[in-house]
């Protein structure tokens, strides 16, 4: 029986993070009344010429460092020619022969997450984003607003290095932390800040060349990447082992009922005609451009996390979890910062701070508590203020006031009791009150201390120092 | 003040500067002017007559004030392909016959700023495609010379106007000769300037690479003061060259001793006329006595400037003229079925013949499998064009010749023959293909129709072609010669 390889490569949309359009100062905001953010030159009219936004050209730099890709030093925008109703000019502007970014890669996790495969990225090249028609809103025809032409989009294109559904979401996923990382984009996939297109081929194992491929279009969130992969994956296997052939074509995923259809053949492909913009000159980007923008380079990721297991001695666990995002990365070491001590810190964030954003569906940048607040708790547990036990306690009471840890401490008096000679006193007057059970555990019962623990602890209030409540007491029943 | 329209911009201004007359007297002067004559011309196709009155009467409060620059209260008219804020913009084309811009092109607004007089918008080639005037849906126009015969295109309704004295100057944009060629046809005096001088914005686009906003204006100096407001670097079009401006006017009185002038055997060749030729020949004479030595040169590669271009062009145009889709601006068709049938049958009711035929020419050059034997080879053939000029310009400080093969022809000769009528820009389309600044003057005449002197120029050498100019009319008139029935108030 013939063993089956799939070949996947992803072509990824990432929406740049600017305040104005690609070729145009009208505003990038997300969600305005349609067509109020779509200028003459949005909108296409007659006479009006595109003017390049020079930070896109920052942040594409920006990616290219961050997948240690070449970055041309000439970058020319080449005409998309095509006829659809959201598309202002006919033409999509984009660059074809000489892309912003080529030849890069990205390190993903595979497998279990312990071990890891390098993927290829082929090129990332700048382009505008079309409008977008409006189907539901107007009786046989069709609405369309322009807010979104000429918003500035990066389109990076991988080498088809994946080799199954679960591979092409790790690198969808890494590429999605990394452009958050390197502040180029919000990768809002619901609003379409991070969508993509995957390349889908299945060949006989072993077997050099690839096979037909079949691209599906507009995937924008992981699941529907996996499921669509997969769906597709069986269906060209399915085509293969009845002796058929695959059928080069653009599919369309529709997450409604978990299949692909086609959209268009290749026959019925649009010659685009790409040519280079006459309305635009060459961008040249020289090695002083490139160095400034390097100087600002944000830790990424991959280093990050080495990072965090080599000088903090995290587990590899607990620091992937913490570069998982930039947010929570900053969040941590903004905790860290204020409390000093990095395992205890991870602890939790990852255990407690995670778990309370979770049940209240939350964010990490909407949390009530914020790093400097948490990293203060975390001090007074590991210098002994108080135990990790009445530190849960404070945090609860942190969640819904502004107080920070100290403030709490003091007013309700948490601060542990480490005087030994106090601590001596509680635990006498509960073995006097606990004949019974002082005579139990002399008589080999050794599991009675936890009574005793609990009872200190509760004559306490919780507050004795549970090491020494615990040392103290088997000294005393040693007697 | 029954002779205002023999005036030059100079002399015009001259007397707004004395208050012989007001911007407003001069606006209403040229207004009933073109009203008692463009039912014969069909040069003007938009009035603008409030807002001709509104901004003379601003341009008074100016001159009144002592703050008049040259060309305050100077009444023009633009070419119908620059966007006009409020006023119809058509390219001559049924597909924009009812839109209007909301907003100003660079050239308009600088010169409205200058304190110019927009009296509305000229007649031309539907979207600047074509060298007769012929192929516009507002009709042909007539050449002031003789009412049969064309102005020349595609900004003959600017060369027209001007001939007939019906405003002292138009703004006119030449892709491939379309300022000089009805220039030359009309007998006045063209300006198509370096490519990326004038900012192209909201100048609606032809062929991007070598479209040039320019003048047409009754002399040199004229043109002069209309490019010191015209020229210059605009963010918007980034194509536009942050080159410095000069005072055009500055060197027009210099002497000619010792220009070198170059002649090349390539424009004097077998399509050329013999009237045409004679009259050339005798201007060329008329700058050595001048003080300009003369120089055979050889531009080698003129011959395939015409394939080149229409290679080149058509491609540009094909693309650029695909916003014009029926969806946000411009004629739709009735009940569409769906967008591909909207596309369909707007464009090809809202096209006219010659503009689809180069959509179709420019699809192809573009399409798979053929982009690079025609578009890329037409432009090495474009830097291989430059090049002989490059070299030329090493010996020589402008290249002198004729700017038309031929005169002003018929309505209807050529129209059915589109090569013959790509054929009459076959001197003037190598300027733009290789992006030098050239005039068209006029020097002469053959059989009663106007000869005009082609000059090209280096790159950014326009105050030295209008110098020449400018010397070559102090000593002809050619260029004050007017039609004899627009010569005196028109009836």
């Amino acid at each position: 029986m013939t063993v089956w390889e799939t070949v996947i490569g992803l072509e990824i949309h990432v929406r740049l993070l600017t305040c104005s359009k690609l070729f145009s100062g009208a505003s990038t905001t997300y969600g305005a009344e349609p067509n109020s953010l779509a200028c003459a030159v949005d909108l296409g009219l007659p006479g009006v010429l595109p003017m390049v936004n020079e930070e896109v050209f920052r942040k594409a730099v920006r990616f290219g460092l961050g997948v240690n890709a070449e970055i041309s030093r000439c970058s020319v925008f080449d005409r998309k020619n095509y006829f659809y109703p959201d598309l202002p000019k006919g033409y999509q502007i984009s660059q074809l022969y000489l892309p912003v970014v080529s030849k890069g890669e990205l390190e993903i996790n595979v497998g279990d997450g312990n071990s890891s495969k390098v993927i290829g990225i082929t090129r990332a090249h700048l382009e505008e984003d079309a409008g977008k028609s409006l189907h539901e809103d107007f009786a046989g025809m069709s609405g369309i607003d322009l807010n979104r032409a000429g918003t500035p989009l990066l389109e990076i294109v991988s080498e088809p290095d994946m080799r199954s559904a679960s591979e092409a979401v790790a690198y969808m996923k890494a590429m999605h932390t990394l452009v958050r990382y390197l502040e180029i984009s919000d990768g809002n996939m619901q609003e379409g800040s991070f969508r993509c297109d995957a390349n889908v081929s299945v060949r006989a194992q072993g077997q050099a060349e690839f096979g037909t491929r079949t691209e599906i279009k507009n995937l924008n969130s992981f699941r529907f990447v996996e499921r669509a992969i997969n769906h597709e994956v069986e269906r060209q296997t399915d085509i293969l082992e009845n002796g058929g052939e695959v059928m080069q074509e653009t599919r369309l995923y529709d997450s409604d009922r978990d299949e692909t259809r086609s959209m268009r053949s290749k026959e019925e492909a649009n010659d685009y005609r790409y040519f280079p913009d006459p309305d635009l000159l060459p961008v040249i980007i020289d090695d002083a451009y490139i160095e400034a923008v390097r100087q600002f380079m944000p830790e990424l990721p991959n280093a990050k996390r080495n990072r965090f297991i080599q000088e903090l001695g995290l587990s590899a666990y607990d620091a992937a979890v913490l570069t998982g995002s930039r947010e929570i990365a900053d969040y941590y070491e903004a905790v860290l910062a204020e409390a000093g001590e990095a395992r205890l810190s991870a602890n939790w964030v990852i255990v407690e701070l995670v778990g309370a954003l979770n049940s209240d569906g939350l964010d990490i940048r909407q949390s009530p508590v914020s790093a400097k607040r948490l990293g203060g708790l975390i001090r007074r547990i590991d210098d002994n203020t108080i135990s990790g036990k009445i530190g849960k306690q404070i945090f609860r009471q942190m969640w819904c006031s502004e107080d920070d840890a100290d403030t709490i401490i003091e007013a309700r008096g948490l601060r542990q009791i480490t005087d030994n000679s106090a601590i001596e006193d509680m635990i006498d007057k509960v073995l006097a009150d606990s004949p019974r059970q002082v005579e139990q555990y002399r008589a080999g019962q050794k599991k009675v201390l936890g009574y005793f623990v609990g009872q200190v602890m509760r004559a306490s209030q919780g507050r004795a120092n549970p090491q020494q409540v615990n040392g103290i007491l088997r000294s005393r029943l040693k007697n | 003040m029954t002779d205002l329209h023999t005036l030059s911009i100079v002399g015009l201004a001259e007397g707004l500067r004395r208050r012989e007359y007001s911007a407003a007297e001069l606006t209403q002067h040229f207004m009933e002017r073109i009203s008692k004559s463009n039912t014969l011309l069909n040069a003007v196709i938009t009035l603008a007559e409030e807002q001709a009155a509104a901004t003379a009467e601003q341009a008074d409060v100016r001159i009144a004030a002592g703050d008049a620059e040259p060309l305050t209260g100077i009444p023009l008219l633009h070419k119908d392909i620059f966007c006009t804020d409020g006023i119809r913009t058509s390219c001559g084309s049924k597909m924009l016959d009812a839109f209007i811009a909301p907003y100003d092109a660079t050239v308009v607004a600088r010169l409205s700023a200058a304190g110019a007089v927009m009296l509305g918008k000229t007649n031309m080639d539907e979207f600047a495609m074509g060298s007769s005037n012929e192929a516009s849906y507002y009709g042909p126009v007539r050449n002031p010379w003789d009412i049969e015969r064309v102005p020349g295109g595609s900004s003959g309704g600017s060369a027209a106007v001007v001939a007939a004295r019906l405003a002292p100057a138009a703004t006119g944009s030449d892709t491939g000769g379309s300022i000089r060629q009805p220039a030359a046809l009309c007998g006045v005096t063209g300006l198509k300037p370096t490519y990326g001088r004038i900012s192209r914005y909201g100048m609606v686009a032809f062929a991007s690479s070598l479209d040039q906003a320019g003048t047409l204006s009754a002399d040199a100096r004229d043109a002069a003061l209309l490019l010191n407001v015209m020229a210059g670097f605009d963010q918007r079009d980034s194509t536009s060259i942050d080159h410095p401006v000069p005072d055009y006017t500055a060197i027009l009185d210099n002497s000619l001793d010792g220009l070198k002038i170059g002649i090349a055997e390539e424009f004097f060749d077998a399509g050329l006329d013999d009237g045409v030729a004679s009259q050339v020949q005798a201007a060329i004479r008329q700058l050595e006595v001048l003080g300009a030595s003369i120089k055979n040169i050889s531009l080698p590669h003129m011959k395939v400037s015409v394939a080149t271009y229409y290679v080149v062009a058509s491609a540009e145009c094909s693309s650029n003229l695909s916003r014009m889709d029926g969806v946000r601006f411009g004629y739709r068709c009735e009940n569409p079925k769906d967008p591909g049938d909207m596309y369909a049958r707007s464009r090809s009711k809202g096209f006219g013949a010659e503009v689809k035929r180069r959509i179709m020419i420019g699809t192809y050059v573009l399409s798979a499998g053929f982009y690079d034997a025609y578009y890329l080879k037409a432009q090495r053939v474009r830097r291989v064009i430059a090049d002989d000029f490059k070299r030329a310009f090493d010996d020589v400080d402008l290249i002198v010749g004729p700017t038309t093969p031929e005169t002003a022809f018929t309505l209807n000769e050529k129209a059915s023959d589109p090569i013959r009528m790509y054929l009459s820009d076959i001197y003037t389309i190598a300027a733009n293909l290789a992006g030098l600044p050239a005039m068209s003057i006029p020097c002469g005449f053959s059989q009663g129709l106007p000869v005009g002197l082609h000059l090209i120029g280096n790159l950014f050498d326009e105050a030295r072609l209008l110098n020449v100019a400018h010397q070559y009319q102090r000593h002809t008139d050619w260029h004050s010669r007017v039609p004899e029935r627009f010569l005196q108030e028109i009836p």
